[in-house]
Order: structure tokens, then sequence, then C-alpha cells
């Protein structure tokens, strides 16, 4: 029964693996978590997940697997909170003398006419002001409208480490991510040009040096120094935040984490643009123009030798990119600046999160960006070879 | 099972949460390492010296920057040294052993009884550099090529490690680790934490600081949330300034302790514009 839970865990998308599992295993036998079922899902979560972003999948799963050995134990946890103290009312059924009433009654009182209630009750029950159910007025149930009380989730009564899993507490970190952050990072890396042509202290001793330069010291010890090897590649990273990007912002999120944290580039700046690139380039995301900053600025201000990696999905309307008369291209084509900026540039890539297979045909301003940039579908494997490329040159 | 077990149960300088216990214990049982994450400020790094002191045990502490190599935690050959003292003598040149240094780690292994072992704030290093680690980890020993030494853990060390989260580890790492994330303290914890470091503050003004604080985190405009530790340091400066409780609500007196960016503070007079009593 207890490795079914292993595939259980698995099976809802939870990367556990057989060594972890083996941990578990050894942990339980060494009587870490007693007979207590609240330590048993402490032992759990610490072996078995390596990241608060889990936390929540895991408690979802746990609950759920569970659930029906609460049914079966039918025991009632040692201390329940009120979890009902910030009653939503609402007026259907609202009445205030249950509502005096609930309030005179302590917790514990509570929760021994929960018992009790739960022994007489056999059926499922919403609304009223008895039964344990839902939209009710008494003291337990789900979404009640009692001041205080016991909320009794679902149909069966949690016990404690159950109705901890069950309060979802991660839920913020849950990420569900389908390209991991650290393989695009490793993916960066090919993104490297080493020089020993840095401003840096001299700390590396090469020994090769030394001994020639003693040698030719009579045998006195000289001790040559050598600046150490740093990459010199100075990114400039220009990302589309425009309205149909939306739907990739998970993807170009990770991108952009592993980018601006990967700290091995020489240099990086980060500039954002709307659909198409026009006079100005902005500082943030959000394209307003209190943080924007004119091109012709951003492009004096960067040398020829950054790398541009421009990220877009290439997709607008086809006049944003074609016609001179849009209000903020001024008289220009918005491909005249792609390519302005394109040109600015030794060496450039596009990475695209769409494959431009949308639900109609292949979007015109795609296929023309295409054509103008070294286009790549936003892939770990296409990323090594769009940072090759970058390196190498046209 | 003839081991002795030990169990940390909190120290009186640090109030961590049953979770925490139970993970500390669990890591310690297995003999594996724990590795904590969380919110900056909620005592990943206090942790393992209270552990050190309800173990009554030896505590090293390797801090990692961004340029450490795993190596440097085992054993650092002096080269440089050795050439000097071939030159001008003095010294016998011929034993080695003289010029290797131990690391933390390397320390930690040859300690005559176990001690724990902090490694701070991990994800600072190289990409690669938990993977370079785990067979030091796993096996608790290394070998000192120079020497030819074998060092190897006398008694296998309590390790912890830290993360802020500012690099994903390696999958093959992690699995190797007890994992446990410290959440911000609620409004009980708190309260017990500041108990620890000033016993006896007067009800009125912690009340009303705690209150202050709980606001001001929740404000969603601000960037950078103070921690525990900015909320100590707080408690300190009001204390010191004697200033009326009941002007703390209102007037939140040295939020720069509290808040370290400008942007924040100024979001700050904006949300005490604002606000109703």
């Amino acid at each position: 029964m207890f490795l079914s839970f292993f595939y259980y865990l698995r099976s809802v998308g939870l990367d556990v693996s057989l060594q972890e599992w083996l941990t578990l295993c050894e942990a339980l036998n060494e009587g870490l978590a007693g007979a207590n079922f609240m330590r048993f899902y402490q032992l759990c979560r610490a072996i078995l997940l390596k990241s608060e972003a889990d936390f929540d999948k895991f408690d979802r799963a746990f609950v759920e697997y569970f659930r029906d050995l609460a049914d079966l134990s039918g025991e009632i946890p040692e201390s329940l909170m009120n979890w009902l103290n910030d009653p939503k009312e609402t007026p259907d059924n609202y009445s205030e003398e249950y509502a005096r009433l609930n309030e005179l009654l302590t917790p514990e009182e509570i929760e021994q006419m929960l018992k009790e209630r739960i022994a007489e009750q056999d059926s499922e029950h919403n609304g009223g002001n008895y039964w344990v159910g839902t939209g009710g007025m008494s003291a337990f149930g789900n979404a009640g409208n009692a001041s205080q009380g016991i909320r009794v989730g679902g149909k069966s009564l949690y016990r404690r480490a159950l109705r901890v899993a069950g309060e979802r507490k991660y839920r913020d970190f849950t990420k569900d991510q389908a390209l991991d952050l650290r393989q695009f990072q490793m993916a960066l890396r090919h993104l490297r040009q080493y020089s020993a042509r840095t401003d840096e202290e001299k700390t590396e001793l090469n020994a090769e040096k030394t001994a020639d330069a003693t040698a030719e010291n009579a045998g006195t010890l000289d001790l040559v120094y050598e600046r150490p090897r740093r990459n010199t590649v100075k990114v400039v990273m220009m990302m589309d935040s425009g309205g149909s990007m939306e739907y990739y912002s998970r993807l170009c999120s990770t991108l952009f984490q592993a980018v601006s944290k990967s700290n091995r580039f020489k240099d990086l700046k980060i500039y954002y643009f709307h659909n198409c690139i026009y006079q100005y380039l902005y500082t943030t995301p959000y394209c307003s123009y209190r943080n924007s900053i004119p091109l012709e600025q951003v492009l004096k201000t960067l040398p020829r030798d950054y790398k541009l990696i421009m990220v877009g999905d290439a997709e607008m309307a086809p006049y944003e990119l074609m016609s001179k008369n849009y209000p903020s291209a001024n008289g220009r084509r918005g491909l005249d600046y792609l390519l302005q900026v394109r040109d600015h540039f030794s060496n450039s890539v596009w990475l695209n999160p769409s494959l431009g297979t949308g639900y109609w045909e292949t979007p015109q301003t795609y296929l023309t960006i295409q054509k103008e940039f070294d286009m790549y579908y936003l892939t770990v494997e296409n990323l090594v070879k769009a940072m090759k490329k970058l390196i190498a040159g046209r | 099972m003839g081991k002795t077990k030990e169990t940390f149960q909190g120290s009186s300088g640090y109030v961590a949460s049953p979770e925490l216990l139970s993970a500390v214990n669990i890591a310690m049982t297995l003999e594996k390492p724990l590795l904590l994450k969380g919110e900056p400020g909620t005592g990943k790094t206090m942790l393992a010296q209270s552990v050190a002191d309800s173990l009554n045990a030896k505590l090293f502490i390797w801090n990692i920057k961004s340029t450490t190599k795993a190596q440097d935690g085992l054993y650092v050959y002096d080269v440089v040294q050795r050439l000097y003292d071939s030159q001008f003598g003095g010294k016998n040149v011929d034993n080695i052993e003289q010029y290797v240094h131990l690391g933390q780690v390397g320390e930690a292994f040859e300690s005559e009884e176990r001690c724990i072992l902090l490694i701070d704030e991990i994800d600072k290093a190289d990409l690669e550099f938990p993977n370079d680690l785990l067979w030091e980890l796993d096996q608790m020993e290394f070998t000192i090529p120079q020497t030819g030494r074998v060092v190897k853990a006398n008694h296998r060390p309590v390790i912890i490690i830290t993360s802020n989260a500012e690099k994903e580890l390696p999958d093959a790492f992690l699995r190797r680790c007890i994992f446990h994330y410290i959440d911000f303290p609620d409004e009980d914890l708190m309260r017990r934490i500041i108990a620890v470091h000033y016993p006896d503050l007067e009800r009125n003004l912690l009340d009303q600081a705690i209150a202050a604080f709980y606001w001001v985190r929740s404000l969603p405009s601000i960037q950078k949330k103070p921690s525990t530790s900015e909320l100590i340091d707080w408690i300190r400066a009001l204390t010191y300034s004697g200033i009326p409780y009941k002007k703390i609500m209102e007037e939140i007196p040295f939020a720069g302790v509290l808040l370290k960016k400008n942007e924040d503070l100024d979001q700050l007079e904006k949300a005490k514009g604002r606000r109703r009593f």
C-alpha cells in the first residue's frame, strides 16, 4: 500500500527519486515518524521535496491520498483552530440569535459538539444551522456564517496533518514550469569568450613562467603572476513585453532570470519594447513614458561588440512593422528600426517563444522578421545553438 | 540500533518552529545534510549556532563567495610559501604536510568530536560548485594528492547548508539533502522570538511595534519586506528613543531601520496618508 504512494506522487508530477524514497523508508525504520501522522507528513515533506515550489502540489497529493485513511480512523483532531473568525456575511440565512449563541461557545465546547454531531449525522447537509455541512449557520462546516467554529473540509474531518496540508499555504510558490531555469543557465554558458585582458589584480601563479624567470634570475625565486581569465562577453537583451507576449510570460521570465542571474557576462543591459522597436526603448517591462530612453542614446552608449539578443514573438499588426505613418514611428517603418538595431551590433540572434503557428496562419510579420534575423524557437537545445551562433558571428 | 540519539530542542537564544526542529532531527538521525531556504532574515545562519550550542559541539562556518571553489573548503596547498622557504631556508621543505592547510570541511572531518559544519549561502558560488562536493559529503572523506593523505571524518559532522535561492541547485545534490523552507514567523512565534531578545519589554510597546511591523509587511507596494532581524533592530531603536508607544503605529518612527530602499520609504509615506484607523 505504501509503495503506491510513491507512484502516486510521481504521477502527479512530483519528481521523487528512488534514492529519496529509500531515505524515507530508512527514516521510518529509525522511528522518526513515531505513530504520529503530523510527523509523518513533515518527514515526507523534508525528505521527498527539494523546493518550496513543490509544497503546494505535495499538499494536494497528500490530502488526496490519505483522505480515505482519515475517514476510516474517524479521529477528532487534537487541537482545532477557529477557521471561521472572518465571517463573510451572506444575507440569506444569517441570524443574530445564532450568531450570539455561537459566540458564547468555547473551542472545546464546539469540538465536543462536533464529535456528537458527527455521530448523529448520517447524510449530507447544506444550509441550516445544526448539522455539519456547507453554507449554514452551525458552528461547523464549510463556507458557513457562524462567527466562530470548525471548518469541516469536504466530507471527511481532516486529522491534523491533513488539515495543515489542506491549507495549501504554499500556493504562491507553485510554478509548473516546463523549462527549468538551470537548463537555461547551462545553455547560456556557451556564451563565453575568455580573456586575460581585464583590469583585475594579478592573482594566478604561472608555474611555467615562474620557472623560466627564476632560471634567468640565477636561481633566485622570481614569481610570475597573471590575471585570471574572465568572460569578456557583453550582452544586450531586448525583450518584447507586448500584449501577445503575455502568453509566454512564464517562459520569458525564466529566460530573463537565467540571463540576469548568470552574472557571467562582463556587462548585461536589458531593455524592453512593445511589439516593435521605434524611437524609444524602455527600462522596465511596463513600457511607460516615465521609464523610456531614446533608441539613439542606447545605441550611442553601447559599442558594436555587445551581443544582441532579441526576445519576442514577432507577431503584431502588419502596419506596426511596415507602415511609415504609425504614430510612434516618426516617418520610418518599424522594420527599419529593427534593422538599424541589428546592424549596429556585430552579432545578433532573435529568440522566439512562439513557433508562429497559431490559430490562424503564420503572421506576415513573423515571416518578415524571420527573413531578417537569425530566429530560434526558444527551447533549451535551440538556446545552445543560438548562443554558439552569437559567439561565432554571422 | 545501539546509537545514542541526541535531539535538538531549540535553545534559549533561538526560537524554532516545531517543523524546523523536526527537520533538524531528521537530518541528524539520517546523517544527511540539511538544506535551509527561506526569506532573508528568518534566521537560517543562526540555526547552526543554536544547534552547536545545544549539542555543545564545535561549529565550523564556511562562508561561500562567488569565487569560492569546492576545493577551498577541503584543503589549500600553499605552493608559494614552499617555494619561498626553499629559497631562504630555515624550514624543511621536504615536509609537504606543513604547506597543506585544511579548509573548514577538512577541519570538521578531522575534529575529534562530532561537530557542526555550516556551509553558508551555497547559492553564491558557481553553478557546478555543489556537484563538486557530492563525493566528499557522501563519503565523508577526501585525499590530498600532494601528500597522499586521506582525510576521513572521525564522526560524521552535522551539516547545515543555507541558500537564498539566487541560483538553482543541481538535482543530484538536492537528492542527498533534507530540505526545509523556513516560513516567515507568524505573530505568536514572532512574540516568542522577541521575548528571547528583549525579555522585559513593555507589553504596550511590543503590541504596537508588532502591529506596525506586520502592517508595513502587508503593504503590497513595498519591494523589500522587513524581516525579523530588522524588527529586532527597530525595537531596540524604539526603546532607546523612549517614544511613547501610542505614536508608534501613528508615525512609524525610524522607518529607515525597517526599510532599506528609498522607494519603499516613499511608498510607506504614501500608505500612511491613505490608511484609516
